[in-house]
């Protein structure tokens, strides 16, 4: 048959020399390279006594940060909502009523604010949208696994960032 | 025999057979971390420190499982294979002998269970009782898969042991004797077998992989064609004993090397330290002591190089198997024994001009 382009490629298949008939060099080439492996530095990482060092722009679980007097920075304007490609963040917001300030930063304020982190792709887009510095993905936690999907929805309880109290400030 | 001696032979029976399946237990351990290491994994490292408790988690798993019989089996002989196959296993370390003497007392005591003078032949009538224990589970199974990895099992342990007898043959020109006993003790120093006999002992290395049923001749259990082989039907401790059987096989195997072609107990120097030390008895005990722990260091090596060739080679194909035992195995080893036939004829003859 014509070949169709040079570029195949004739094979010739060789007879075996008596080394390789007798099977055992290449028997022996094969245990040395095992037991060069045997000695190898190993790739586990001990889970959970030990994580996997991450990169420093690792997105991982979201928090809704306070401001330097402890109130929380998130005014419900929506944005973080809008930018989201999974659609994995929905809000309520309401409006601060007289006595709140110490709690709330501006007027309106998200009254629920859930995070669904079964949709949520972690791409830190909400992070980049928000104009208050409200929500940022965190470097050093990610979401578990859980055995229910609806405690996977997080909402203000799990994402709003702990009150600091007088003795770790 | 005395009645003292009849409790040392009991205690010292108790002590190998505990240690046989101490070590048999604790080679699955070692199965699976030198399979991890050679894969660049850590191995089991959970269950207590190192993760060495677990093949006693393992154990209790084994117990705890459904214990499951096929309907349409032979409930008797279902039941009664893995009991052979363990029995079997645990008789042939009785003719080991796992050092020389020690003097306890004034009296000598032997550490090896039982004297016999056909020791390597009761080794091979228990090692080819083994093949039972396989039969009766795959044929009591009742299924077609199970039939045929004890078929193969059979099969192939029987054309392999021909190979090992033949290569055992030369072995016993040169010593002239059956018994372990006799055979590890001309072993003395360094003068070890393996000098005389390197291919009879790449021979009977080869036959001693197909009888334990480990890669690269690990037909009989082969998943990809037989699911389990013989042992598909087998559930709980039931399973369990057929593989701890074959642990025990390999540390048998492991022993039998190192007896016949790794000077058993022997270690070089073993006469300089002797003399070295002043008192008769004691040296005696401390070269005997010392001898135990070579050979168990001898027979711990070749337990790791039964595992590290069982992740190094793939599975041979049954054609070539049979290939390799009937047409290759059996020649090379008849070879052997005329070459050293020829060896031994000619080395009278030079011995006659030298002294």
């Amino acid at each position: 048959m014509e070949p169709l382009s040079n570029r195949s490629k004739k094979l010739e298949k060789k007879e075996m020399t008596f080394s390789e008939r007798m099977y055992l060099p290449a028997i022996f080439q094969g245990l040395s390279i095992t037991i060069k492996h045997f000695f190898r530095k190993k790739a586990t990482v001990q889970y959970p006594e030990q994580t996997r060092e991450r990169s420093s722009v690792w997105r991982g679980l979201h928090v809704l940060k306070r401001d330097d007097e402890g109130r929380e920075r998130c005014t419900a304007c929506g944005l973080c909502a809008v930018a989201c490609p999974a659609e994995a963040i929905t809000m309520t917001a309401g409006e601060r009523k007289v006595g709140e300030e110490h709690l709330y930063r501006e007027e309106k304020y998200a009254v629920t604010y859930e995070v669904n982190m079964l949709r949520c792709i972690f791409c830190g887009l909400c992070e980049e949208a928000c104009p208050k510095a409200a929500i940022f993905l965190q470097d050093d936690k990610i979401a578990p696994a859980r055995y229910e999907r609806d405690e996977f929805i997080y909402g203000k309880d799990r994402l709003v960032e702990p009150l600091k109290t007088t003795e770790t400030k | 025999m005395e009645s003292v001696e009849l409790i040392y032979k009991a205690i010292y029976i108790l002590v190998i057979f505990g240690l046989t399946l101490l070590i048999a237990t604790y080679s699955t351990y070692a199965e699976r971390k030198v399979a991890a290491f050679i894969q660049d994994r850590v191995g089991p490292n959970r269950a207590g420190p190192f993760g060495l408790l677990q093949p006693i988690a393992d154990a209790g798993k084994m117990f705890f499982k459904e214990e499951f019989i096929p309907a349409k089996s032979n409930r008797l002989l279902f039941i009664i294979g893995p009991g052979v196959a363990m029995i079997v296993a645990c008789m042939s370390s009785a003719v080991i002998p796992f050092g020389d003497t020690l003097i306890i007392d004034g009296r000598t005591i032997y550490l090896q269970a039982i004297e016999v003078n056909i020791g390597m032949l009761y080794i091979f009538g228990v090692v080819s009782l083994g093949v039972y224990g396989l039969m009766i589970g795959g044929w009591a199974s009742n299924n077609k898969f199970s039939l045929l990895g004890a078929i193969r099992a059979a099969s192939q342990n029987i054309s392999y042991e021909l190979a090992m007898g033949l290569s055992i043959i030369a072995i016993l020109m040169m010593t002239g004797s059956l018994s372990l006993r006799e055979i590890a003790a001309q072993q003395e120093g360094f003068n070890w077998n393996i000098w005389y006999q390197p291919l009879g002992f790449i021979i009977f290395l080869t036959c001693a992989f197909a009888e334990t049923n480990r890669t690269p001749f690990d037909l009989p259990e082969c998943e990809t064609e037989l699911i389990g082989g013989y042992h598909t039907e087998y559930s709980s401790m039931k399973l369990g004993l057929y593989l701890f059987a074959e642990y025990i096989n390999i540390f048998v195997a492991s022993a039998v090397i190192s007896t016949l072609y790794f000077g058993a107990y022997n270690f070089p120097f073993m006469e300089n330290l002797r003399s070295a030390i002043s008192d008769p008895v004691l040296a005696n005990n401390v070269v005997t002591l010392l001898g135990v722990g070579v050979m168990f260091a001898k027979i711990f090596f070749f337990i790791f190089f039964f595992m590290w060739v069982r992740w190094t080679l793939p599975r041979f194909r049954y054609d070539q198997l049979m290939k390799l035992g009937w047409q290759i195995l059996i020649p090379l080893s008849i070879l052997n024994v005329i070459l050293t036939g020829g060896g031994i004829l000619l080395f009278d003859r030079v011995k006659d001009y030298l002294f």
